[in-house]
Protein backbone atom coordinates (compact mmCIF):
# COMPACT_ATOMS: atom_id res chain seq x y z
CA UNK A 1 0.00 0.00 0.00
CA UNK A 2 1.29 3.41 -0.98
CA UNK A 3 -1.07 5.35 1.22
CA UNK A 4 0.94 5.21 4.48
CA UNK A 5 4.10 6.32 2.67
CA UNK A 6 2.37 9.21 0.92
CA UNK A 7 0.71 10.19 4.19
CA UNK A 8 3.96 10.23 6.15
CA UNK A 9 5.69 12.30 3.48
CA UNK A 10 2.79 14.77 3.38
CA UNK A 11 2.66 14.81 7.20
CA UNK A 12 6.35 15.59 7.56
CA UNK A 13 6.05 18.19 4.81
CA UNK A 14 3.20 19.98 6.55
CA UNK A 15 5.06 19.90 9.87
CA UNK A 16 8.14 21.41 8.24
CA UNK A 17 6.45 24.13 6.19
CA UNK A 18 6.66 26.88 8.88
CA UNK A 19 10.37 26.18 9.21
CA UNK A 20 11.23 26.38 5.53
CA UNK A 21 8.54 28.26 3.60
CA UNK A 22 8.07 32.04 3.40
CA UNK A 23 5.55 33.36 5.93
CA UNK A 24 3.08 34.22 3.19
CA UNK A 25 2.70 30.64 2.07
CA UNK A 26 2.51 29.43 5.63
CA UNK A 27 -0.47 31.70 6.24
CA UNK A 28 -2.12 30.23 3.13
CA UNK A 29 -1.94 26.84 4.82
CA UNK A 30 -4.26 28.06 7.59
CA UNK A 31 -7.41 28.34 5.46
CA UNK A 32 -6.41 25.06 3.82
CA UNK A 33 -6.42 23.30 7.19
CA UNK A 34 -9.66 24.97 8.26
CA UNK A 35 -11.36 24.02 4.99
CA UNK A 36 -9.87 20.56 5.32
CA UNK A 37 -11.93 20.02 8.47
CA UNK A 38 -15.03 21.45 6.80
CA UNK A 39 -14.63 19.22 3.75
CA UNK A 40 -14.08 16.03 5.71
CA UNK A 41 -17.52 16.64 7.16
CA UNK A 42 -19.11 17.76 3.91
CA UNK A 43 -17.85 14.66 2.18
CA UNK A 44 -19.35 12.37 4.80
CA UNK A 45 -22.64 13.77 3.53
CA UNK A 46 -21.69 14.02 -0.15
CA UNK A 47 -19.34 11.16 -0.92
CA UNK A 48 -20.49 8.66 1.69
CA UNK A 49 -24.21 9.35 2.11
CA UNK A 50 -25.02 10.71 -1.33
CA UNK A 51 -26.51 14.03 -0.26
CA UNK A 52 -25.32 17.34 -1.75
CA UNK A 53 -25.75 20.23 0.63
CA UNK A 54 -25.80 23.68 -0.96
CA UNK A 55 -26.07 25.35 2.40
CA UNK A 56 -23.08 24.16 4.32
CA UNK A 57 -21.66 27.67 4.57
CA UNK A 58 -24.40 28.06 7.18
CA UNK A 59 -22.41 25.89 9.55
CA UNK A 60 -19.08 27.48 8.65
CA UNK A 61 -20.78 30.75 9.54
CA UNK A 62 -22.03 29.38 12.84
CA UNK A 63 -18.52 28.26 13.74
CA UNK A 64 -16.85 31.50 12.73
CA UNK A 65 -19.44 33.71 14.43
CA UNK A 66 -19.29 31.58 17.58
CA UNK A 67 -15.58 32.38 17.73
CA UNK A 68 -16.08 36.08 17.01
CA UNK A 69 -18.98 36.52 19.43
CA UNK A 70 -17.21 34.63 22.21
CA UNK A 71 -13.95 36.57 21.86
CA UNK A 72 -15.42 40.04 21.35
CA UNK A 73 -18.63 39.94 23.35
CA UNK A 74 -17.99 37.46 26.12
CA UNK A 75 -14.27 37.69 26.62
CA UNK A 76 -13.86 33.97 26.08
CA UNK A 77 -10.48 33.63 24.39
CA UNK A 78 -9.57 29.99 24.86
CA UNK A 79 -9.65 28.13 21.54
CA UNK A 80 -10.16 24.95 23.56
CA UNK A 81 -13.53 26.38 24.62
CA UNK A 82 -14.40 28.06 21.33
CA UNK A 83 -14.19 24.89 19.23
CA UNK A 84 -16.54 22.76 21.39
CA UNK A 85 -18.96 25.68 21.68
CA UNK A 86 -18.96 26.06 17.89
CA UNK A 87 -19.58 22.33 17.54
CA UNK A 88 -22.42 22.46 20.03
CA UNK A 89 -24.01 25.50 18.36
CA UNK A 90 -23.87 23.74 15.01
CA UNK A 91 -25.41 20.59 16.45
CA UNK A 92 -28.24 22.58 18.01
CA UNK A 93 -29.04 24.22 14.66
CA UNK A 94 -28.40 21.10 12.58
CA UNK A 95 -30.73 18.90 14.62
CA UNK A 96 -34.01 20.49 13.47
CA UNK A 97 -32.69 21.69 10.09
CA UNK A 98 -31.31 18.25 9.33
CA UNK A 99 -34.40 16.44 10.53
CA UNK A 100 -36.40 18.44 8.01
CA UNK A 101 -33.93 18.31 5.11
CA UNK A 102 -33.18 14.57 5.19
CA UNK A 103 -36.79 13.80 4.33
CA UNK A 104 -35.94 15.06 0.87
CA UNK A 105 -33.35 13.88 -1.60
CA UNK A 106 -31.44 15.11 -4.63
CA UNK A 107 -32.22 18.63 -5.76
CA UNK A 108 -34.93 19.09 -3.11
CA UNK A 109 -32.47 18.36 -0.33
CA UNK A 110 -29.99 20.74 -1.95
CA UNK A 111 -32.56 23.51 -2.32
CA UNK A 112 -33.76 23.15 1.27
CA UNK A 113 -30.23 23.40 2.63
CA UNK A 114 -29.66 26.39 0.37
CA UNK A 115 -32.82 28.00 1.73
CA UNK A 116 -31.76 27.51 5.34
CA UNK A 117 -28.35 28.89 4.48
CA UNK A 118 -29.93 32.03 3.05
CA UNK A 119 -32.17 32.43 6.08
CA UNK A 120 -29.09 32.38 8.29
CA UNK A 121 -27.24 34.79 5.98
CA UNK A 122 -30.13 37.25 6.27
CA UNK A 123 -30.17 36.78 10.03
CA UNK A 124 -26.48 37.70 10.16
CA UNK A 125 -27.12 40.79 8.04
CA UNK A 126 -30.14 42.04 9.94
CA UNK A 127 -29.46 41.23 13.58
CA UNK A 128 -26.90 43.94 13.81
CA UNK A 129 -26.63 44.05 17.58
CA UNK A 130 -25.42 40.46 17.86
CA UNK A 131 -23.70 39.97 14.52
CA UNK A 132 -22.45 43.40 13.50
CA UNK A 133 -24.54 43.30 10.30
CA UNK A 134 -22.70 43.50 7.00
CA UNK A 135 -19.55 44.73 8.67
CA UNK A 136 -19.37 41.61 10.74
CA UNK A 137 -17.35 41.08 13.87
CA UNK A 138 -13.71 40.94 14.67
CA UNK A 139 -12.27 37.63 15.71
CA UNK A 140 -9.82 38.48 18.46
CA UNK A 141 -6.70 36.42 18.80
CA UNK A 142 -7.65 33.31 20.73
CA UNK A 143 -5.42 31.82 23.38
CA UNK A 144 -4.00 28.39 22.69
CA UNK A 145 -3.13 25.84 25.35
CA UNK A 146 -3.69 28.47 28.02
CA UNK A 147 -1.20 30.95 26.58
CA UNK A 148 -1.96 34.34 24.98
CA UNK A 149 1.32 34.18 23.03
CA UNK A 150 1.63 37.86 23.91
CA UNK A 151 5.20 38.16 22.71
CA UNK A 152 4.28 37.06 19.20
CA UNK A 153 3.47 39.45 16.38
CA UNK A 154 0.31 38.71 14.44
CA UNK A 155 2.18 36.86 11.72
CA UNK A 156 4.45 35.04 14.14
CA UNK A 157 1.39 33.90 16.07
CA UNK A 158 -0.35 32.65 12.92
CA UNK A 159 2.60 30.83 11.40
CA UNK A 160 3.76 29.46 14.73
CA UNK A 161 1.41 28.33 17.48
CA UNK A 162 -1.80 28.77 15.49
CA UNK A 163 -0.43 26.80 12.56
CA UNK A 164 0.39 23.82 14.73
CA UNK A 165 -2.84 24.11 16.65
CA UNK A 166 -4.81 24.03 13.36
CA UNK A 167 -2.74 21.11 12.20
CA UNK A 168 -3.51 19.19 15.38
CA UNK A 169 -7.22 19.85 14.96
CA UNK A 170 -7.10 18.76 11.33
CA UNK A 171 -5.17 15.62 12.22
CA UNK A 172 -7.64 14.71 14.94
CA UNK A 173 -10.60 15.44 12.66
CA UNK A 174 -9.05 13.28 9.94
CA UNK A 175 -8.40 10.42 12.31
CA UNK A 176 -11.95 10.48 13.66
CA UNK A 177 -13.44 10.66 10.17
CA UNK A 178 -11.19 7.82 9.03
CA UNK A 179 -12.69 5.72 11.80
CA UNK A 180 -16.23 6.86 11.05
CA UNK A 181 -16.17 5.84 7.39
CA UNK A 182 -14.71 2.44 8.31
CA UNK A 183 -17.21 1.73 11.06
CA UNK A 184 -20.44 -0.24 10.87
CA UNK A 185 -22.10 3.18 10.89
CA UNK A 186 -20.08 4.24 7.84
CA UNK A 187 -21.14 1.10 6.00
CA UNK A 188 -24.79 1.93 6.67
CA UNK A 189 -24.23 5.39 5.15
CA UNK A 190 -22.73 3.84 2.02
CA UNK A 191 -25.71 1.52 1.59
CA UNK A 192 -27.97 4.57 1.71
CA UNK A 193 -25.83 6.37 -0.86
CA UNK A 194 -25.99 3.42 -3.25
CA UNK A 195 -29.59 2.31 -2.84
CA UNK A 196 -31.95 3.72 -0.19
CA UNK A 197 -34.73 1.25 -1.03
CA UNK A 198 -32.46 -1.74 -0.57
CA UNK A 199 -30.97 -0.19 2.58
CA UNK A 200 -34.44 0.09 4.09
CA UNK A 201 -35.20 -3.50 3.19
CA UNK A 202 -32.10 -4.52 5.15
CA UNK A 203 -33.40 -2.62 8.16
CA UNK A 204 -31.27 0.52 7.80
CA UNK A 205 -33.42 3.49 8.73
CA UNK A 206 -32.60 5.89 5.91
CA UNK A 207 -33.84 9.18 7.42
CA UNK A 208 -32.20 8.47 10.76
CA UNK A 209 -28.77 7.72 9.32
CA UNK A 210 -28.98 10.67 6.97
CA UNK A 211 -29.74 12.81 9.98
CA UNK A 212 -26.74 11.48 11.89
CA UNK A 213 -24.50 12.18 8.89
CA UNK A 214 -25.95 15.67 8.58
CA UNK A 215 -25.24 16.40 12.24
CA UNK A 216 -21.66 15.15 12.06
CA UNK A 217 -20.96 17.13 8.92
CA UNK A 218 -22.45 20.27 10.46
CA UNK A 219 -20.23 19.89 13.52
CA UNK A 220 -17.17 19.47 11.29
CA UNK A 221 -18.13 22.55 9.27
CA UNK A 222 -18.49 24.63 12.43
CA UNK A 223 -15.15 23.53 13.85
CA UNK A 224 -13.55 24.35 10.50
CA UNK A 225 -15.38 27.69 10.47
CA UNK A 226 -14.08 28.58 13.92
CA UNK A 227 -10.54 27.69 12.80
CA UNK A 228 -10.99 29.84 9.71
CA UNK A 229 -12.09 32.89 11.71
CA UNK A 230 -8.67 33.62 13.21
CA UNK A 231 -6.63 33.97 9.99
CA UNK A 232 -9.60 35.75 8.38
CA UNK A 233 -9.60 38.25 11.26
CA UNK A 234 -12.96 39.74 10.47
CA UNK A 235 -16.00 37.49 10.35
CA UNK A 236 -18.73 38.75 8.04
CA UNK A 237 -21.95 37.37 6.50
CA UNK A 238 -20.29 36.40 3.20
CA UNK A 239 -18.91 33.40 5.12
CA UNK A 240 -22.47 32.08 5.21
CA UNK A 241 -23.41 33.19 1.70
CA UNK A 242 -24.42 30.54 -0.79
CA UNK A 243 -21.46 31.15 -3.10
CA UNK A 244 -19.29 30.03 -0.21
CA UNK A 245 -21.29 26.78 -0.09
CA UNK A 246 -20.61 26.53 -3.80
CA UNK A 247 -16.88 26.99 -3.25
CA UNK A 248 -16.62 24.13 -0.82
CA UNK A 249 -18.56 21.83 -3.14
CA UNK A 250 -16.11 22.87 -5.85
CA UNK A 251 -13.21 21.90 -3.59
CA UNK A 252 -14.75 18.47 -3.02
CA UNK A 253 -15.28 17.94 -6.75
CA UNK A 254 -11.80 19.22 -7.52
CA UNK A 255 -10.16 16.74 -5.19
CA UNK A 256 -12.59 13.88 -5.78
CA UNK A 257 -15.51 12.93 -3.56
CA UNK A 258 -15.09 9.18 -3.91
CA UNK A 259 -11.73 9.26 -2.20
CA UNK A 260 -11.22 9.85 1.51
CA UNK A 261 -8.36 12.31 1.02
CA UNK A 262 -9.74 13.80 -2.19
CA UNK A 263 -11.49 16.73 -0.49
CA UNK A 264 -8.31 17.62 1.44
CA UNK A 265 -6.35 17.69 -1.79
CA UNK A 266 -9.15 19.74 -3.32
CA UNK A 267 -8.96 22.31 -0.53
CA UNK A 268 -5.20 22.57 -0.89
CA UNK A 269 -5.24 23.00 -4.66
CA UNK A 270 -8.16 25.43 -4.50
CA UNK A 271 -6.48 27.73 -1.98
CA UNK A 272 -3.13 27.83 -3.72
CA UNK A 273 -4.57 27.97 -7.22
CA UNK A 274 -6.87 30.80 -6.22
CA UNK A 275 -3.92 32.69 -4.76
CA UNK A 276 -1.76 32.15 -7.84
CA UNK A 277 -4.46 32.97 -10.37
CA UNK A 278 -5.61 36.04 -8.45
CA UNK A 279 -2.11 37.46 -8.40
CA UNK A 280 -1.79 37.39 -12.18
CA UNK A 281 -5.38 37.66 -13.39
CA UNK A 282 -8.20 39.43 -11.56
CA UNK A 283 -11.01 37.32 -13.01
CA UNK A 284 -10.10 34.15 -11.17
CA UNK A 285 -13.67 32.88 -11.28
CA UNK A 286 -13.39 32.68 -15.04
CA UNK A 287 -10.48 30.28 -14.74
CA UNK A 288 -12.14 28.31 -11.96
CA UNK A 289 -15.32 27.96 -13.95
CA UNK A 290 -13.33 26.45 -16.80
CA UNK A 291 -11.54 24.12 -14.37
CA UNK A 292 -14.86 23.00 -12.89
CA UNK A 293 -16.31 22.31 -16.34
CA UNK A 294 -13.19 20.33 -17.24
CA UNK A 295 -13.40 18.24 -14.09
CA UNK A 296 -17.08 17.43 -14.46
CA UNK A 297 -16.66 16.40 -18.08
CA UNK A 298 -13.25 14.76 -18.20
CA UNK A 299 -12.35 13.85 -14.64
CA UNK A 300 -15.46 13.13 -12.61
CA UNK A 301 -13.24 11.43 -10.06
CA UNK A 302 -11.40 14.70 -9.43
CA UNK A 303 -7.64 14.97 -8.99
CA UNK A 304 -7.59 11.83 -6.85
CA UNK A 305 -9.39 10.01 -9.62
CA UNK A 306 -6.51 10.89 -11.95
CA UNK A 307 -3.94 9.48 -9.54
CA UNK A 308 -5.70 6.45 -8.20
CA UNK A 309 -5.82 3.54 -10.59
CA UNK A 310 -8.95 2.15 -9.00
CA UNK A 311 -10.77 2.06 -5.74
CA UNK A 312 -8.64 -0.22 -3.58
CA UNK A 313 -10.38 -3.34 -2.41
CA UNK A 314 -11.00 -2.95 1.25
CA UNK A 315 -9.39 -5.66 3.27
CA UNK A 316 -12.06 -6.91 5.56
CA UNK A 317 -10.25 -9.84 7.07
CA UNK A 318 -7.04 -9.61 8.95
CA UNK B 1 -49.68 -19.45 11.77
CA UNK B 2 -46.88 -16.97 11.07
CA UNK B 3 -48.34 -14.54 8.59
CA UNK B 4 -51.95 -13.92 7.74
CA UNK B 5 -54.02 -11.49 5.74
CA UNK B 6 -57.74 -11.03 6.40
CA UNK B 7 -60.03 -9.49 3.79
CA UNK B 8 -57.30 -7.16 2.58
CA UNK B 9 -58.41 -4.52 0.13
CA UNK B 10 -56.11 -2.03 -1.52
CA UNK B 11 -57.46 0.75 -3.67
CA UNK B 12 -55.48 3.19 -5.79
CA UNK B 13 -58.09 5.87 -6.31
CA UNK B 14 -60.94 4.04 -7.95
CA UNK B 15 -58.75 1.15 -9.08
CA UNK B 16 -59.11 -1.95 -6.95
CA UNK B 17 -55.72 -3.68 -6.77
CA UNK B 18 -56.64 -6.12 -4.01
CA UNK B 19 -60.26 -7.05 -3.50
CA UNK B 20 -60.67 -8.95 -0.26
CA UNK B 21 -57.60 -11.17 -0.12
CA UNK B 22 -57.28 -13.62 2.74
CA UNK B 23 -54.40 -15.99 3.17
CA UNK B 24 -52.33 -17.57 5.87
CA UNK B 25 -48.79 -18.88 5.93
CA UNK B 26 -47.95 -21.69 8.31
CA UNK B 27 -44.74 -22.96 9.84
CA UNK B 28 -42.41 -24.67 7.38
CA UNK B 29 -44.29 -23.76 4.24
CA UNK B 30 -42.98 -22.75 0.84
CA UNK B 31 -45.82 -20.79 -0.75
CA UNK B 32 -45.90 -19.43 -4.27
CA UNK B 33 -48.13 -16.59 -5.35
CA UNK B 34 -48.96 -16.71 -9.04
CA UNK B 35 -51.19 -14.73 -11.34
CA UNK B 36 -51.21 -12.82 -14.60
CA UNK B 37 -49.87 -9.27 -14.86
CA UNK B 38 -52.12 -6.87 -13.02
CA UNK B 39 -53.52 -9.57 -10.74
CA UNK B 40 -52.23 -7.67 -7.71
CA UNK B 41 -49.16 -9.75 -6.85
CA UNK B 42 -46.82 -6.82 -6.32
CA UNK B 43 -49.38 -4.93 -4.31
CA UNK B 44 -49.94 -8.01 -2.17
CA UNK B 45 -46.20 -8.37 -1.51
CA UNK B 46 -45.97 -4.71 -0.59
CA UNK B 47 -48.91 -5.02 1.78
CA UNK B 48 -47.50 -8.19 3.33
CA UNK B 49 -44.13 -6.51 3.90
CA UNK B 50 -45.61 -3.46 5.57
CA UNK B 51 -44.63 -1.11 2.76
CA UNK B 52 -48.25 -0.34 1.99
CA UNK B 53 -51.12 0.25 4.35
CA UNK B 54 -54.13 -1.79 3.24
CA UNK B 55 -57.26 0.27 2.53
CA UNK B 56 -59.27 -2.27 4.51
CA UNK B 57 -58.57 -5.54 6.23
CA UNK B 58 -55.67 -6.56 8.41
CA UNK B 59 -52.24 -8.12 7.99
CA UNK B 60 -50.72 -9.91 10.96
CA UNK B 61 -47.20 -11.21 11.38
CA UNK B 62 -46.73 -13.40 14.45
CA UNK B 63 -50.03 -12.01 15.71
CA UNK B 64 -48.99 -8.36 15.34
CA UNK B 65 -50.72 -5.95 13.01
CA UNK B 66 -48.08 -4.84 10.49
CA UNK B 67 -50.17 -2.77 8.08
CA UNK B 68 -47.90 -0.02 6.71
CA UNK B 69 -45.32 -0.23 9.51
CA UNK B 70 -42.52 -0.12 6.95
CA UNK B 71 -39.64 -2.38 6.06
CA UNK B 72 -37.24 -1.23 8.75
CA UNK B 73 -39.63 -2.14 11.54
CA UNK B 74 -40.53 -5.38 9.82
CA UNK B 75 -36.94 -6.56 9.55
CA UNK B 76 -36.71 -6.11 13.33
CA UNK B 77 -39.74 -8.37 13.72
CA UNK B 78 -38.10 -11.04 11.59
CA UNK B 79 -39.31 -10.61 8.02
CA UNK B 80 -37.11 -9.94 5.01
CA UNK B 81 -37.73 -9.48 1.32
CA UNK B 82 -36.00 -9.32 -2.02
CA UNK B 83 -37.09 -7.40 -5.07
CA UNK B 84 -38.31 -8.21 -8.53
CA UNK B 85 -35.94 -5.68 -10.10
CA UNK B 86 -32.57 -6.54 -8.63
CA UNK B 87 -31.52 -4.10 -5.91
CA UNK B 88 -27.83 -3.83 -5.14
CA UNK B 89 -25.27 -1.47 -3.66
CA UNK B 90 -23.22 -0.87 -6.78
CA UNK B 91 -20.12 0.62 -5.10
CA UNK B 92 -19.93 -1.96 -2.31
CA UNK B 93 -18.35 -5.37 -2.53
CA UNK B 94 -20.30 -8.58 -2.14
CA UNK B 95 -18.99 -8.98 1.39
CA UNK B 96 -19.75 -5.39 2.36
CA UNK B 97 -23.32 -5.87 1.16
CA UNK B 98 -23.73 -8.90 3.39
CA UNK B 99 -21.96 -7.13 6.25
CA UNK B 100 -24.49 -4.31 6.01
CA UNK B 101 -27.29 -6.80 6.59
CA UNK B 102 -25.43 -8.34 9.52
CA UNK B 103 -24.74 -4.90 11.03
CA UNK B 104 -28.43 -4.16 10.79
CA UNK B 105 -29.45 -7.49 12.32
CA UNK B 106 -27.05 -7.11 15.24
CA UNK B 107 -28.16 -3.51 15.76
CA UNK B 108 -24.58 -2.26 15.48
CA UNK B 109 -25.23 0.53 12.97
CA UNK B 110 -24.81 3.23 15.60
CA UNK B 111 -21.23 2.16 16.33
CA UNK B 112 -19.69 5.28 14.86
CA UNK B 113 -16.06 4.81 15.86
CA UNK B 114 -15.88 1.01 15.96
CA UNK B 115 -13.86 -0.83 13.36
CA UNK B 116 -15.92 -2.80 10.89
CA UNK B 117 -12.95 -4.86 9.78
CA UNK B 118 -12.14 -5.63 13.41
CA UNK B 119 -15.62 -6.88 14.26
CA UNK B 120 -15.20 -10.65 14.10
CA UNK B 121 -18.88 -11.36 14.51
CA UNK B 122 -19.88 -9.22 11.54
CA UNK B 123 -17.04 -10.56 9.39
CA UNK B 124 -17.76 -14.21 10.16
CA UNK B 125 -21.52 -13.99 9.75
CA UNK B 126 -21.19 -12.22 6.41
CA UNK B 127 -18.66 -14.76 5.14
CA UNK B 128 -20.90 -17.58 6.25
CA UNK B 129 -23.79 -16.27 4.17
CA UNK B 130 -21.47 -15.65 1.22
CA UNK B 131 -20.44 -19.31 1.40
CA UNK B 132 -24.06 -20.47 1.62
CA UNK B 133 -24.80 -18.67 -1.64
CA UNK B 134 -21.63 -19.72 -3.48
CA UNK B 135 -20.42 -16.14 -3.41
CA UNK B 136 -17.38 -16.66 -1.17
CA UNK B 137 -14.84 -16.51 -3.98
CA UNK B 138 -16.38 -13.25 -5.18
CA UNK B 139 -16.48 -11.72 -1.70
CA UNK B 140 -14.26 -8.80 -2.64
CA UNK B 141 -15.74 -8.11 -6.06
CA UNK B 142 -17.61 -4.84 -6.50
CA UNK B 143 -21.29 -5.61 -6.81
CA UNK B 144 -21.70 -3.63 -10.02
CA UNK B 145 -19.11 -5.85 -11.68
CA UNK B 146 -21.01 -9.06 -10.93
CA UNK B 147 -22.85 -10.90 -13.68
CA UNK B 148 -26.61 -10.38 -13.59
CA UNK B 149 -27.36 -13.77 -12.05
CA UNK B 150 -24.96 -13.16 -9.15
CA UNK B 151 -26.48 -9.74 -8.53
CA UNK B 152 -29.84 -11.41 -8.14
CA UNK B 153 -28.35 -14.03 -5.87
CA UNK B 154 -26.70 -11.35 -3.73
CA UNK B 155 -29.97 -9.46 -3.44
CA UNK B 156 -31.55 -12.60 -2.02
CA UNK B 157 -28.47 -13.51 0.04
CA UNK B 158 -28.44 -10.15 1.78
CA UNK B 159 -32.07 -10.69 2.78
CA UNK B 160 -31.05 -14.09 4.18
CA UNK B 161 -28.19 -12.45 6.07
CA UNK B 162 -30.82 -10.77 8.23
CA UNK B 163 -31.63 -14.30 9.43
CA UNK B 164 -35.33 -13.63 9.20
CA UNK B 165 -38.04 -16.04 10.27
CA UNK B 166 -39.90 -15.55 7.04
CA UNK B 167 -38.80 -14.26 3.68
CA UNK B 168 -40.73 -12.88 0.71
CA UNK B 169 -39.05 -13.24 -2.63
CA UNK B 170 -40.42 -11.21 -5.49
CA UNK B 171 -39.53 -13.27 -8.56
CA UNK B 172 -36.26 -14.73 -7.24
CA UNK B 173 -35.32 -16.14 -10.64
CA UNK B 174 -36.40 -13.30 -12.92
CA UNK B 175 -33.49 -12.23 -15.07
CA UNK B 176 -31.78 -15.56 -14.48
CA UNK B 177 -31.36 -17.75 -17.55
CA UNK B 178 -33.57 -20.81 -17.79
CA UNK B 179 -30.61 -23.10 -17.32
CA UNK B 180 -29.64 -21.48 -14.03
CA UNK B 181 -33.04 -21.14 -12.43
CA UNK B 182 -33.03 -24.51 -10.75
CA UNK B 183 -29.49 -24.02 -9.51
CA UNK B 184 -30.52 -20.70 -7.95
CA UNK B 185 -33.54 -22.33 -6.32
CA UNK B 186 -31.45 -25.19 -4.95
CA UNK B 187 -29.04 -22.70 -3.34
CA UNK B 188 -31.95 -20.78 -1.95
CA UNK B 189 -33.78 -23.75 -0.48
CA UNK B 190 -30.54 -25.11 0.97
CA UNK B 191 -29.75 -21.75 2.58
CA UNK B 192 -33.27 -21.58 3.99
CA UNK B 193 -32.73 -24.91 5.75
CA UNK B 194 -29.33 -23.78 7.05
CA UNK B 195 -30.56 -20.60 8.66
CA UNK B 196 -33.80 -22.18 9.88
CA UNK B 197 -36.33 -20.12 7.96
CA UNK B 198 -39.86 -20.77 9.14
CA UNK B 199 -41.50 -20.00 5.80
CA UNK B 200 -40.80 -18.75 2.28
CA UNK B 201 -43.22 -16.86 0.10
CA UNK B 202 -42.35 -16.21 -3.48
CA UNK B 203 -44.01 -14.50 -6.40
CA UNK B 204 -42.98 -16.34 -9.53
CA UNK B 205 -43.88 -16.57 -13.18
CA UNK B 206 -41.86 -19.61 -14.08
CA UNK B 207 -44.27 -22.51 -13.63
CA UNK B 208 -41.48 -25.11 -13.51
CA UNK B 209 -40.13 -23.33 -10.45
CA UNK B 210 -43.57 -22.82 -8.95
CA UNK B 211 -44.63 -26.44 -9.30
CA UNK B 212 -41.18 -27.79 -8.51
CA UNK B 213 -40.72 -26.15 -5.11
CA UNK B 214 -44.05 -25.07 -3.61
CA UNK B 215 -45.95 -26.74 -0.82
CA UNK B 216 -48.88 -24.56 -1.66
CA UNK B 217 -49.85 -22.22 -4.48
CA UNK B 218 -52.03 -19.16 -4.19
CA UNK B 219 -53.40 -17.99 -7.53
CA UNK B 220 -54.46 -14.36 -7.78
CA UNK B 221 -56.74 -13.01 -10.43
CA UNK B 222 -58.03 -9.45 -10.63
CA UNK B 223 -57.22 -8.77 -7.02
CA UNK B 224 -58.91 -11.87 -5.68
CA UNK B 225 -57.72 -15.28 -4.58
CA UNK B 226 -58.74 -17.61 -7.37
CA UNK B 227 -57.29 -20.71 -5.78
CA UNK B 228 -55.28 -21.65 -2.70
CA UNK B 229 -54.22 -25.28 -2.87
CA UNK B 230 -51.42 -27.79 -3.30
CA UNK B 231 -49.61 -27.96 -6.64
CA UNK B 232 -51.41 -31.21 -7.52
CA UNK B 233 -54.80 -29.69 -6.86
CA UNK B 234 -53.94 -26.55 -8.80
CA UNK B 235 -52.86 -28.64 -11.76
CA UNK B 236 -56.17 -30.46 -11.69
CA UNK B 237 -58.16 -27.24 -11.57
CA UNK B 238 -59.01 -26.46 -15.21
CA UNK B 239 -60.16 -22.95 -14.36
CA UNK B 240 -56.84 -21.97 -12.76
CA UNK B 241 -54.83 -23.66 -15.47
CA UNK B 242 -56.76 -21.68 -18.07
CA UNK B 243 -56.61 -18.31 -16.38
CA UNK B 244 -53.25 -18.34 -14.64
CA UNK B 245 -50.97 -21.29 -15.25
CA UNK B 246 -51.41 -21.54 -19.00
CA UNK B 247 -51.84 -24.57 -21.20
CA UNK B 248 -48.19 -24.79 -22.17
CA UNK B 249 -47.32 -26.16 -18.78
CA UNK B 250 -49.06 -29.46 -19.46
CA UNK B 251 -46.81 -30.10 -22.45
CA UNK B 252 -43.58 -29.00 -20.85
CA UNK B 253 -42.24 -31.88 -18.87
CA UNK B 254 -40.18 -31.37 -15.77
CA UNK B 255 -36.60 -31.62 -16.76
CA UNK B 256 -33.64 -30.97 -14.57
CA UNK B 257 -31.29 -28.23 -15.64
CA UNK B 258 -28.54 -29.51 -17.91
CA UNK B 259 -26.24 -26.72 -16.75
CA UNK B 260 -24.45 -26.18 -13.51
CA UNK B 261 -24.38 -22.58 -12.27
CA UNK B 262 -21.73 -20.84 -14.35
CA UNK B 263 -20.24 -17.53 -13.46
CA UNK B 264 -20.78 -16.04 -16.89
CA UNK B 265 -23.12 -13.29 -17.97
CA UNK B 266 -26.74 -14.30 -17.99
CA UNK B 267 -29.80 -12.86 -19.59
Amino acid sequence: MRTPIVLSVVGVGILAIPLVAPAYYVTLMLPFMAYGVVLLGLNLLFGYTGLVSFGHALFIGIGAYTGAVLTTRFGVRQMELILPTAALAAAVVAAPVGALCVRYVKIYFGMLTLAFGMVFYTFLLKFYRLTGGDEGLRMLRPSLLGSEWAGFSKTAYLIGPYYYFSLAVLALATLLMWRIVRSPFGLCLKTIRDNPLKAESLGVSVPRYRWYAFMISAVYAAVGGALLATPTGNVDPTLAYWTHSGNIIFMVLLGGFSSFFGPLLGAFVFIFLQDTVMSVFPYWRLIFGAVLAFIVIFAPGGLMGLFAQRRPVEVSRA
Amino acid sequence: MILEARDVRKLYGAYVALDGVSLSIREGEFVSIIGPNGAGKSTLINVLTGMLQPTAGIVRFKGKDIGGIGMVALTRLGMARSFQLVQIFSELTVLETLQAAVVSRLGRGARIFASLAGDRRIQDDALEVAALFNLADKAHVLTRELPQGDKKLLDVASAFALRPEIILLDEPTSGVSTGDKHAVMEILVGAAKQIGLRAIIQVEHDMDIVFGYSDRIIALHQGKVLADATPAEIQADARVVDMVVGRRRSSASERPSPYPLPGGERE
